[in-house]
């Protein structure tokens, strides 16, 4: 791995100095934390109330006060000042050390009952309890860990959002999106499940369709929706519009963003609880390659699970045996689990906010394609001004070289692109701009153009 | 044939490329200075933590493997144009059919005393980035910059990131005021105080002190005034880097003397970028040109020469950006620090005196000359346009969001800016033309 300061600042300039008010966040944080280490080890079981207030009051305090204490007494404009000298953000110890505490926790979570029949006793019995009051309140249902983590995921996002939005403050575009998504993930993935699971025991998560939300035309789920009534075609309808329709019509409009940092919650999370390491995806050509490798296999992976499902089925289930269903079940384990959850967040802090998205995630394949080929969506470059300084590709969490394009006067037309905008927002010469617009305009041809060196790169 | 370019720089390299996309002749680039071509533009940004080194850098190395451009790191001595070859500083030698001087610039010294000590540095190369990471690693209690333009600035920025306090010497009545006109200067120079730093405007520089270890100590202002410090930055101007040149029968002035087709005196020599100085000046363009994209126009059009073609310079529109802090500035057509004969100009400023719009049109016939803006990006493409069209003001100022390139969702200002000009000139009110905010958000421009 290379190291953080392989540049010049071998010292690191300027250990940070918090601010009064950056400490007492970060203690009221910590009071949170210890809050909650405590409820895990049981702590809690008495009183979960008391503690789960405490927990969130503390997460929520603690991060909105260590946010204005960073950025409140500061012009607006880019606050990028020592990311690649603060030990959290660019590999050093603090990073290394949460990649293996959230690593850890997913494998913990993933493999709950793994763990319990190993140990011979349930490691998150803890955490259970001290949501279960919040549990019983949203969903009527006791928790679980599921609900444990979607909480804490809906936390992250919001807390670091908020962070993400006030650093923001001079940047509309940033701030609109990112409320869009700290809106979808609390209102579609936390707060709309919940209340469905009380009313009707069941929770729909209508912000993930087919393929990202992998098995929501396998022939099992299908068949559990047409038991359940009007309800359950209206789930089939939904999930069959949104991925055959409504995803190949707004991303013509408006490229894939309208759904990777607008409403998707992995993308929510890498756009707020990820912001500090956007800058870490790999940019070297050889990554590309592998991305281009690795993200489209795992498209084709899933259409061929789907279609031999939905074909053995026809032939109910004579056609492959158990073969169909076990390939379903590794892909469910190698990419749903560990690829998607342990891999996706827990690597956060050594490889970039985007690791899934870019190199896994089919519902990124596919729209990338459509993206790339068919959409009005593209970067627009302002004429010659680029000077090549390579902010923009520094900031690209998906690791494109924007500066490649910016350089030669070349609009950005690229499948990964998930439109996040920081590119524009870190350029210091108003090069680049998100637009949707005709495609006959997409590339423009001008002053560099002439001479692109295309060939070469 | 061996074509061999000095200098690793923008111009340097846009030769290089250019001239492997067009033929397959050996090419060799020579520099000192670093083992690849990086971005200048970005030295601060390494600095104040928003980069590493290698990400400004635009090529990976294979990219110079792949392309067959040979890199040389070593420092060019002389040239012996007699027998066609480079002189290194260790004596070695090497052959060349055509030449390419792109050896850029370095910071002006205008004989200060004291401008040798220990602390004292200029802000050019990579070497003096390390030097201010050596002259700053222990931490300092003041820095003081001298010379109020766009490096000057910049450094400024850089010690500030690490909160240093900053003193910043400046011999004009207000901020880059001999370029920008007086109320963009204004603007400017109201945001820098803002942002805490001691400006000292009408001030120059008399003396640098130092102690017995040669460190600088402190230095006294032209007023007399003495103030303690650690670092010294020297940021009065850059002028061509072209002293190695001084026994050879290249001809130079304040750079290395070239016409329209970028050659020198010397027969198979050509000069580009920084280092070079026109023969005679382009109408609105300086002999000397040192920014980036004249540095690749220039490298480009050196190139076709050396491969046989016949290719003028011909820059087009004057247009340039920068940022002050956290302010962008965009400039198209010529702007100058005050109106020329004949010339007359409209100004808007926002109410938080955080964006300007400065117009600059002909009194006669009320064509469009030039544009500054602060604040607000706008297209490079569509200026060029109005300029190659000689468009009248009126109606630069009514299409003005037609060359918006603000991100999607900014506040637009086209409609106030339009107000400004309706009270100005009732006689002569003129509508802003624009496609609704939601039909742009959709179908674009
Ligand atoms: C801090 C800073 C910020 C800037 N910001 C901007 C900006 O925002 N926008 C803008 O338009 N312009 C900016 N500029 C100006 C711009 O960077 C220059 O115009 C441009 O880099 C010039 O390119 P060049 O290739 O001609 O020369 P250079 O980049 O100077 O390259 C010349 C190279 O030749 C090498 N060399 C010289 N002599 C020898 C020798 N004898 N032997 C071997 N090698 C030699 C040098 O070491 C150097 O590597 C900035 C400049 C600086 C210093
Ligand atoms: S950030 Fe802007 S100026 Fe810098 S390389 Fe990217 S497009 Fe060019």
């Amino acid at each position: 791995m290379s190291q953080a300061n392989n540049s010049l600042s071998l010292s690191n300039p300027h250990p940070a100095n918090f601010n009064a008010k950056q400490k007492t966040g970060l203690a009221i944080t910590g009071l949170g934390l210890l809050a909650f280490f405590m409820a895990w080890a049981g702590a809690a079981n008495q009183q979960p109330l008391i503690f789960l207030i405490i927990t969130l009051v503390c997460f929520f305090g603690g991060g909105i006060l260590f946010t204005i204490g960073s950025y409140g007494h500061l012009p607006k404009g880019i606050k990028n000042n020592r990311t690649m000298f603060t030990s959290i953000s660019s590999r050093g110890a603090l990073a290394w050390i949460s990649g293996v505490v959230i690593t850890g926790f997913y494998i913990l979570l993933y493999w709950r009952d793994f763990w319990k029949e190993l140990f011979g006793a349930d490691l998150f019995i803890g955490l259970v309890n001290l949501f279960n009051p919040l549990s019983l309140l949203l969903r009527n249902t006791k928790a679980d860990q599921w609900f444990v983590y979607g909480t804490l995921y809906t936390v992250a996002v919001l807390v670091m959002g908020f962070k993400f939005i006030y650093k923001y403050r001079h940047n509309r575009y940033q701030q609109i999106r990112t409320t869009s998504v700290m809106f979808f993930q609390l209102g579609f993935a936390w707060l709309l499940p919940g209340i469905m699971k009380a009313l009707y025991n069941y929770e729909p998560y209508l912000t993930y369709f087919w393929p990202l939300d992998y098995d929501a035309i396998f022939p099992t789920t299908l068949s559990y929706f047409q038991t359940q009534g009007a309800f359950g075609m209206f789930f089939i309808f939904w999930g069959l519009v949104m991925t055959f329709v409504a995803t190949p019509l707004l991303t013509y409009f408006f490229g894939k963003r309208w759904y990777c940092s607008w409403v998707c919650g992995c993308g929510g999370l890498a756009e707020t609880a990820g912001d500090p390491f956007r800058h870490l995806s790999d940019k070297s050509m050889k990554a590309w390659k592998i991305e281009r490798w690795l993200i489209h296999s795992v498209l084709a992976a899933i259409i061929i699970i789907t279609v031999l499902l939905l074909v053995d089925n026809g032939f109910k289930n004579n056609l492959l045996g158990g073969a169909a269903k076990d390939i379903a079940k590794g892909y469910s384990f190698v990419i749903g689990m560990v690829f998607s959850g342990v891999v996706g967040v827990g690597f956060y802090p050594i490889m970039g906010s985007r690791v899934w998205c870019r190199f896994g995630c089919p519902m990124a394949a596919y729209m990338g394609l459509i993206q790339r080929f068919k959409s009005r969506f593209r970067i627009t470059t302002n004429g010659a001004q680029c000077i090549s300084c390579g902010n923009c590709s520094t900031y690209c969490e998906m690791g494109i070289d924007v500066r490649a394009y910016a350089q030669k006067g070349q609009n950005i037309v690229r499948a990964s692109c998930v439109g996040c905008g920081v590119c524009s927002a870190v350029c210091p010469r108003g090069v680049l701009k998100l637009e949707n617009g005709p495609d006959n305009t997409k590339r423009t041809e001008f002053l560099f153009t002439s001479e692109d060196l295309k060939i070469l790169s | 044939m061996h074509i061999v370019i000095i200098g690793n720089g923008i111009t340097g390299i846009t030769a290089a490329r250019t001239i492997r996309k067009h033929s397959d002749h050996e090419i060799t680039v020579v520099s000192g200075e670093t083992d690849y071509f990086f971005s200048r533009t970005a030295l601060m940004y390494i600095y104040m933590g928003h980069m590493q080194f290698k990400d400004t850098q635009p090529y990976e190395p294979w990219f110079w493997t792949k392309n067959r451009i040979n890199l040389k790191r070593a420092w060019v001595k002389t040239i012996d144009t007699q027998n066609k070859q480079l002189l290194f500083s260790n004596d070695d030698r090497m052959p060349y059919d055509k030449l390419l001087i792109a050896s850029g610039a370095k910071p002006n010294k205008f004989g200060w005393p004291g401008q040798d000590l220990i602390g004292v540095q200029g802000l050019y190369s990579y070497q003096d980035l390390e030097e201010l990471e050596k002259n700053t690693a222990n931490g300092i209690n003041r820095a003081v910059i001298v010379g109020g333009g766009l490096i000057g600035m910049e450094m400024a920025e850089m010690l500030h990131s690490r909160h240093y306090p900053v003193t910043f010497l400046v011999r004009e009545s207000s901020y880059w005021n001999n370029i920008l006109p007086e109320q963009e200067s204004q603007l400017i120079t109201r945001h820098i105080r803002e942002h805490g730093f001691d400006l000292r405007l009408n001030e120059t520089l008399k003396e640098i002190k130092g102690d017995a270890n040669g460190k600088v100590t402190s230095i006294i202002t032209g007023s007399g005034e003495e103030i303690a410090c650690q670092v010294v930055g020297l940021t009065a101007g850059v002028s061509p880097n072209i002293a190695f040149l001084k026994d050879t029968e290249i001809k130079t002035d304040k750079g290395v003397v070239i016409n329209q087709h970028m050659h020198t005196n010397v027969e198979d020599i050509y000069a580009a970028g920084d280092c070079a100085q026109f023969q005679h000046a382009l109408p609105d363009r300086r002999v000397i040109e040192q920014v980036w994209y004249t540095g690749k126009l220039q490298g480009e059009a050196a190139a076709f020469n050396m491969l046989g073609h016949d290719k003028m310079y011909e820059p087009g529109f004057w247009f340039n950006s920068a940022k002050f802090l956290d302010i962008e500035y965009q400039t198209y057509g010529t702007v100058l620090n005050t109106l020329r004969e004949g010339e007359t100009e409209f100004y808007w400023e926002s109410d938080d005196h955080q964006k300007c719009v400065h117009v600059v049109y002909r009194e006669s016939d009320h064509l469009f000359i030039g544009i500054n803006v602060f604040g607000i990006r706008m297209r490079h493409e569509i200026f060029n346009r109005w300029l190659l069209e000689k468009q009248k003001v009126e109606h630069i100022i009514s299409h003005l969001s037609a060359a918006n390139f603000d991100p999607e969702f900014f506040k637009p200002f086209e409609q106030e800016i339009i107000n400004a000009w309706n009270n100005q000139y009732p006689a002569n009110t003129i509508q802003l033309k624009a496609k609704s905010a939601f039909t742009k958000l959709i179908f674009g421009n």
